[in-house]
């Protein structure tokens, strides 16, 4: 196939995930969005070493590479949804625009 | 057009469709069931492109154990029940510019850097991935098992509760099965805490 | 010996600072040191007078030698001499190699650390410099032993001997300088010992004036010294007194200049010789005490100014402009100050007349004859001493100066009466004392060398020879002649004041002798001790004029036979006949008014005009603008301090401050909490980077 689509499908997700970061107001559907990019990038990451081939990558180092991610995100997913907990917990509300207490 | 290209283009549709619904539904519940789908194209996708384990690990990480995850921190949080309200202070000009400005940069570069290349379908199996992955990138494997083990250890500290900790979200959650207010019955001897 | 001859006024100096530490605890109160370095200044005078006479006389016997002439003037009957003078004639001999007449220089040259202009200290031992030796410290020894019987119970006794001391250092000290500027260090310094010792009892108000009287109008002569002195170094180069005779020597000098410092230099000399018209401090300077009158205002200081000229005589050689003025003003002081003698009342002040007048007769000697000048001022410090020192006798006696206190004092004081008689009669100039001899000298200089001066010299020289007969002739009938007319018992003085009386009679009587004008001692005798250059020896004598002798010895002899005539009556010394001359003893007796004219022209001008105004400009002028200075200082420092400091650095400084405080509440907006926010930032500047990055 192409290489644009899944490259091009990587940049949408992408973006869509960035729009949802900075758009939404609940703190867990900031997490959702977070995983989004990375999903995004995994696919990158594959389609790179798709695109290389195996010949010229003998290490597969693009799923490799996608596989450790995968592994992170969701670890970074555990950790962030347990800071949301103590956010909730402490000021009774997941609403990111309450947590602006380092304002000036 | 060959028929990966063909299951590469729906499959990218669905999945942006997905996405762009997890960012602006106003329900948080389907947001979550929305990104299930997403997160199930993007395996699809790594299907597509050959990485068949990676596909596989996809939807057990993913799908199974995140989204799973974010479902409990939702309700652990007491996400509304329901359509609400979703837009936060910034607005949707500032999203909105920054995610299509730098979808189209991305786009461009990509179109311009890729125009003509093409992925062979070669499909990786897992006796492959695996051999390589634990011979020639056995230590950072370790390190990131050992990496998980602590974020998960971080994650427990993180979220245990600790005597006297600020106002207590479940103060008024109700504990014990109400019983119905009647009238003092006779020889009932255990008076009913509330 | 001559090497050691600065011990003369080194052992002085000494003796000035032994007695000033430890005279009050000695057993004489100091005078035994003033009298004991004064004696071996006196033997060590004599030994160096000794060897320069003899090395003198032994060059013109050389000379006389080599021109095998039995005497210098006498050359197959021409006149020959070796004198330049122009007063002289003749030709001049020739002064064969190696001959020359004794001098001794021996100096160290003093330089400030660094380089720069350096001045000498050095001494000079010639003819001259012995001659002054003997006299300064014979007199000065005379003096010392007189002052002891004079003095004796004085309070300040151990001062005085002290005074007595530098002052005889200082006046050895110009007599065997080298270099003019150590004359004008002698010569300051006799000055200020004057001043202390006129002044000595200056309980008195009149005292005290009259020290400084002397101090205020010799120092105006010692401007005229100074202007002189330097006038010479400018045209010379050099202090030092043989390198300026080598200058005028070889005659590469310019004469205008030259005449115009010894001009200021003979005003020095007119103020420190009391010539006129500086004159006037001598006679109140009698005021001081008796001694000092005898050893500074006689024999010493006031000789200081004809030593100056007889020192740089072949200088005033070469201007015969200034050898005229020399010579007016000599005759003026000497014919004007001896007529005033003739209305004293004082025994002091007549004294003090006299010796202006003498010195006049000095000055105006030196203007024709090196030998004349200077053997006069010889002769006249011894028998001026002496009469000073018996003008003390008799006033120790009667506890009076004035002679109308006096009167019949023969018997009572016989050797006062004596050598008062001696020293008077040398003064008059009577045959065969000295004072005949010497002015003889004097007049037949002047006469030999003619001219509008030189005969004006010799007719007033010898009125003056009158007039100072007359004059002596009155003090001594008024003080030893006819009753006594004061209070209480006169007697004679005690030893020690009366045998300095008798030493110094003889060589007042017998001095004369050295220096006779005749052939056959001339050349080797007072003429040949005291030249200090063998160009200038004036061989041939001052030619002896029997018939001027003479006259004037006849003048003398009518003088006294006046003076007799007049006070040999008791009725004229009750009643002096020369004070009663009408308008002629009232402009006497007023000193020609001339101390009317210079306290009405000169001191009251100054004291109450020109002095008050010049404080009044000091406190109103400059004192305003000194204050405006501050003033202005402080205003510009408030200015500074209001514009620059305050508004101006403050100024900047807090804006910096304020500036960042605006700017900073600005930028604070970017801190708005919201995490989203910061995220939205990030994600631009990610796009932007990117951009950047794909672009370059």
């Amino acid at each position: 196939m192409q290489a644009v689509y899944p490259l091009v499908f990587s940049a949408a997700l992408f973006c869509v995930g960035v729009y949802g970061v900075l758009s939404r107001r609940n703190a867990v559907l900031v997490l959702m969005s977070v995983e989004l990019m990375l999903a995004s990038v995994t696919i990158n990451l594959v389609a790179f070493g798709a695109i290389l081939g195996a010949g010229a990558d003998p290490l597969l180092t693009g799923q490799v590479f996608a596989l450790f991610v995968m592994a992170v995100a969701a670890a970074e997913v555990g950790v962030g949804l347990a800071i949301v907990l103590l956010l909730y917990r402490n000021r009774a509300s997941v609403n990111i625009d309450d947590a602006d207490l380092m304002k000036y | 057009m060959t028929a990966q290209d063909i299951g590469m283009l729906l499959v990218a549709v669905v999945g942006t469709a997905s996405a762009l619904l997890v960012v602006a539904s106003r329900n948080v519940v389907h947001s979550a069931l929305y990104l299930v789908i997403a997160l199930l194209s993007v395996a699809a996708t790594f299907l597509l492109l050959g990485a068949e384990f990676l596909a596989w690990a996809q939807v057990l990480v993913y799908v199974g154990a995140v989204v799973v995850l974010i479902l409990f921190g939702l309700m652990l949080t007491r996400a509304p029940i329901g359509p609400t309200a979703q837009g936060n202070e910034l607005g949707r000009a500032l999203p909105m510019g920054v995610s299509i400005a730098l979808f189209g940069f991305l786009a461009t570069v990509i179109f311009l850097a890729y125009p003509t290349t093409d992925i062979a379908l070669a499909p990786t199996t897992t006796a492959a991935l695996g051999s390589v992955l634990y011979v020639h990138w056995a230590f950072p494997f370790m390190v990131l098992g050992f990496f998980l083990t602590v974020s998960l250890i971080g994650a427990i500290i993180l979220a245990r509760k600790e005597e006297g900790e600020g106002p207590d979200p479940y103060a008024d959650a109700v504990t014990e099965v109400p019983v119905p207010a009647e009238s003092d019955t006779t020889g009932d001897p255990t008076p009913v805490g509330r | 010996m001559s090497e050691f001859a600065w011990l003369i006024p080194a052992v002085m100096a000494l003796s000035a600072l032994t007695i000033l530490l430890f005279g009050k605890r000695m057993p004489r109160h100091g005078a035994e040191v003033g009298i004991l370095a004064l004696g071996v200044a006196f033997v060590l005078s004599v030994l160096v007078a000794v060897e320069v006479f003899s090395a003198n006389v032994a060059a013109v016997a050389e000379v006389e030698e080599a021109h095998s002439v039995q005497s210098v003037w006498e050359v197959g009957g021409r006149e020959v001499t070796l004198v330049v003078d122009a007063a002289e004639g003749g030709e001049a001999a020739e002064i064969p190699a190696g001959v020359h007449e004794f001098r001794l220089e021996q100096s160290t040259e003093l330089s400030p650390i660094g380089g720069g202009f350096s001045i000498e200290a050095g001494t000079r031992i010639d003819g001259l410099t012995a001659m002054m030796f003997l006299l300064v410290s014979f007199v000065s020894l005379m003096v010392h032993v007189y002052s002891t019987g004079y003095m004796h119970g004085d309070p300040r006794y151990t001062w005085y001997f002290t005074l007595l001391s530098v002052f005889t250092f200082s006046m050895l000290l110009l007599v065997i300088a080298n270099n003019l500027l150590m004359v004008v260090m002698g010569w300051e310094l006799v000055g200020v010992c004057s001043f202390l010792l006129i002044g000595f009892w200056w309980e008195e108000k009149a005292n005290s004036d009259a020290a400084i009287k002397a101090l205020l109008t010799t120092k105006l002569g010692d401007v005229g010294l100074m202007v002189g002195v330097v006038g010479l170094w400018s045209e010379f180069g050099t202090f030092n007194i043989t390198r300026i005779y080598e200058g005028v020597a070889a005659g590469d000098f310019d004469q205008g200049l030259l005449t115009f410092s010894l001009l200021a230099l003979f005003i020095g000399a007119v103020g420190k010789s009391a010539q006129f018209p500086l004159h006037t401090w001598l006679p109140d300077a009698m005021a001081g005490p008796t001694p000092v009158s005898a050893l500074i205002h006689a024999a010493t200081m006031v000789t200081a100014g004809v030593f100056l000229i007889a020192r740089l005589y072949p200088v005033y050689q070469a201007s015969p402009t200034t050898l005229t003025v020399i010579a007016i003003i000599g005759v003026i002081t000497l014919f004007a100050m001896g007529l005033l003698a003739l209305v004293q009342d004082d025994v002091k002040r007549v004294l003090a007349y006299s010796t202006i007048s003498q010195l006049g007769y000095m000055v105006a000697a030196l203007a024709f004859s090196y030998t004349a000048g200077i053997f006069h001022l010889f002769a006249h410090g011894f028998f001026k001493a002496l009469l000073f020192l018996g003008a003390g006798s008799l006033i120790h006696a009667v506890h009076s100066n004035n002679m109308s206190d006096m009167g019949g004092l023969r018997k009572p004081m016989p050797v006062t009466f004596a050598t008062f008689v001696i020293g008077s009669a040398a003064l008059a100039a009577i045959p065969p004392l000295a004072g005949f001899w010497s002015k003889d000298e004097v007049l037949a200089g002047a006469f030999g060398a003619g001219g509008y001066s030189g005969t004006l010299v010799t007719v007033l020289g010898g009125l003056g020879g009158m007039i100072t007969a007359f004059y002596m002739a009155r003090v001594l009938w008024l003080v030893f002649a006819g009753e006594f007319r004061g209070n209480g018992h006169p007697h004679e003085s005690p030893a020690a004041m009366k045998w300095p009386l008798v030493v110094l009679a003889v060589p007042a009587a017998l001095i004369g002798f050295v220096n006779l004008p005749f052939d056959f001692a001339h050349p080797r005798g007072f003429a040949a001790w005291t030249m200090f250059d063998l160009a200038y020896f004036e061989g041939h004598p001052v030619e002896f004029n029997l018939l001027l002798a003479l006259g004037t010895t006849l003048l003398a002899l009518l003088g006294i036979a006046a003076a007799t005539a007049i006070y040999r009556r008791r009725a004229a010394v009750a009643n002096d006949p020369m004070l009663r001359l009408g308008l002629f003893t009232q402009v006497l007796q007023n000193k020609y008014y001339l101390d009317q004219l210079y306290m009405g022209v000169i001191v009251r001008p100054l004291r109450d005009r020109v002095a008050p105004a010049a404080y009044w400009f000091n406190d109103h002028v400059l004192d305003r603008i000194v204050n405006l200075a501050g003033a202005g200082a402080v205003g510009l420092g408030r200015v500074t301090y209001r514009t620059v400091d305050q508004r101006g650095i403050d100024g900047v400084v807090n804006g910096i401050g304020s500036t960042a405080n605006y700017t900073g509440n600005l930028l604070k907006f970017a801190q708005s909490g919201n995490v989203q926010l910061y995220a939205g930032a990030l994600f631009v500047g990610v796009f932007v980077l990117g951009v950047l990055f794909a672009v370059a």
